[in-house]
């Protein structure tokens, strides 16, 4: 499938979906967040793809909102209703990719700036390029944190950390987004689609559903109680239990060999 | 009677009513509410069964009224055949326990079916609501005083006024789902709990289902008495018996339902 704005590629099991406005830096117009969903949307029912992994083209990974498309509102004088942008474009992003029962990275090959970091954070796992910056950007317009930055920022940093990226808005290159756990990875650049490529496609060959599960029991952990946290994972299992991927996976440890999983 | 849109079966002491008007999204019409009142008919008057379980698909538990057969009702024509009513008023005053397992869109008429029920297990992709006001008519089968009294009056207002929807876990925050599990185990886990209360003396799980749903039509006083009544006459059941018996033998009851 190839939209105006996304392109995407299937390959070894892993749904390569690139943000294709280079020379807006990747910013977010109407087409692009429609675009976007769309891909998702369709990656959710496609059993060929088993990871997907979200970049952008060129030197951005996504500077978040086009401004320039709100460009007239903000000329005429009259107050922006980012509300509605949000509920429309970028909260359904955020949720389908959180509730998405495969992984999704997002492989930060460049800079990322406001609602494109909260849609890196939105991600599963995060690879980032050695070159890529990281802008929270919203206080720098004067705004505060949307797109789900909030909830992941403080889940991710920690309160304090949080506080300072979303107060101070410093720039944090990649080096210091590793120490700050913002990423799970930092690659050279000239070889970053290949170091993504090998972790997306280990994801791709694993068991879809329980990846899935894990993935469902992680989000809920973090705003659950552990009593309820138990409850859940005991449901979850029920399901994972009854997985064939489960039955090949004890198959294989008993036969001293690699699992091979369907995903099913 | 043949079954259309539903399927019905039974698995041990449950009674299983699945509605399936995939096309539909599982809308509620005058043929489906036929076919409810005979498959509840039908677990009514068999013993063996213990309880039910009303569910619908993982898409959707109903998404309410055909609005297509709905907006073709005259107001005479609805008052002559009663509409739904012969429905609401069957599943209302069903003697037996009903587990209803939701997942998907349960909305209008579907949550009112829902509500009906005794214990809701939900799915988390569940999504409930009284959206009637959108087109123009507000609830008709109980929503506005099961779901007010589900939930409290300013949520009730809320979705009834603004047709909004909300999610599973919204739900068992208010109080309007027992339980939400992951999409997968919805059906088994209102299964597993059906089984659970088919599991105990059907004579006090009526009496005490009969004595729950008075607490909203009677004052504190005559509800205590209500319950009262209620709780010595179970005193005369073989079941009593049973259930002490075995507990101070340390063993499983077996319970007759007499």
């Amino acid at each position: 499938m190839n939209l105006e704005t996304v392109k995407t590629e299937l390959k070894n099991g892993v749904l390569w979906t690139t943000l294709n406005r280079p020379d807006k830096l990747n910013a977010f117009n109407e087409q692009m967040g429609d675009d976007l969903l769309e891909v998702l949307k369709e990656a959710e029912k496609n059993a060929e793809a088993r990871c997907v992994v979200v970049t952008g083209e060129g030197r951005a990974f996504s500077v978040g909102e086009d401004l320039n498309t709100n460009r007239a509102v903000y000329d005429s004088g009259k107050p922006m209703l980012l509300g509605e942008v949000l509920k429309r474009k970028y909260n359904p992003i955020v949720q389908r990719i959180r509730k998405m029962d495969k992984p999704v990275i997002a492989a930060v090959n460049g800079v990322t700036a406001g609602a494109g970091l909260g849609l890196a954070l939105a991600c599963d796992l995060r690879a980032a390029s050695e070159q890529a910056t990281f802008h929270e950007a919203f206080i720098k317009v004067g705004l505060a944190p949307d797109s789900g930055m909030s909830f992941w920022l403080t889940r991710i940093l920690g309160l304090a950390k949080a506080m300072e990226v979303g107060l101070l808005g410093e720039p944090i290159d990649s080096t210091m987004a590793m120490n700050l756990g913002l990423v799970n990875w930092v690659f050279p650049a000239d070889k970053f689609r290949e170091e993504v490529a090998k972790i997306a496609e280990r994801l791709a060959k694993g068991p879809t559903k329980a990846l899935g599960l894990t993935k469902r029991a992680l989000n809920r952990a973090i705003v659950v109680d552990m009593d309820s946290a138990l409850e859940y994972e005991t449901y979850l299992q029920d399901v994972a239990g009854r997985t064939r991927d489960h039955v090949e996976g004890v198959k294989a440890f008993f036969e001293k060999r690699d699992a091979r999983f369907s995903g099913q | 009677m043949e079954y259309q849109v539903l399927t019905v079966s039974r698995e041990g002491p449950l009674g299983l009513i699945t509605i399936n008007r995939p096309a539909a999204m599982n809308a509620l019409n005058t043929r489906m509410v036929t076919e409810l009142i005979s498959a509840l008919d039908g677990f009514e008057k068999d013993d063996s069964v213990r309880c039910v379980v009303i569910s619908g698909s993982e898409k959707a538990f109903s998404a309410g009224a055909d609005i297509k057969e709905m907006a073709e009702m005259t107001a005479v024509r609805m008052a002559m055949t009663g509409h739904f009513f012969p429905l609401w008023d069957k599943v209302g005053r069903f003697p037996k326990p009903i587990v209803g397992a939701l997942s998907g869109f349960v909305l209008g008429g579907g949550l009112e079916l829902a509500m009906s029920c005794d214990v809701l297990i939900a799915s988390e992709t569940t999504q409930l609501g009284q959206p009637e006001i959108d087109i123009g008519i507000m609830p008709g089968g109980g929503g506005t005083q099961r779901l007010t009294r589900a939930v409290g009056k300013y949520k009730a207002m809320e979705m009834i006024l603004t047709g909004r929807r909300i999610g599973a876990e919204e739900a068992k925050a208010l109080g309007l789902v027992s339980r939400v599990v992951p999409k997968e185990a919805y059906l088994s886990e209102a299964k597993k709990v059906a089984s659970e209360i088919a599991s105990k003396s059907p004579v006090a799980v009526r009496q005490a289902k009969m004595a729950v749903n008075k607490a909203f039509e009677m004052g504190l006083a005559d509800g205590l008495d209500f319950e009262r009544e209620l709780f010595y006459l179970l005193f005369a059941s073989e079941d009593k018996d049973e259930g002490m018996k075995a507990f101070m033998e340390k063993r499983k009851p077996e319970f007759s339902g007499k």
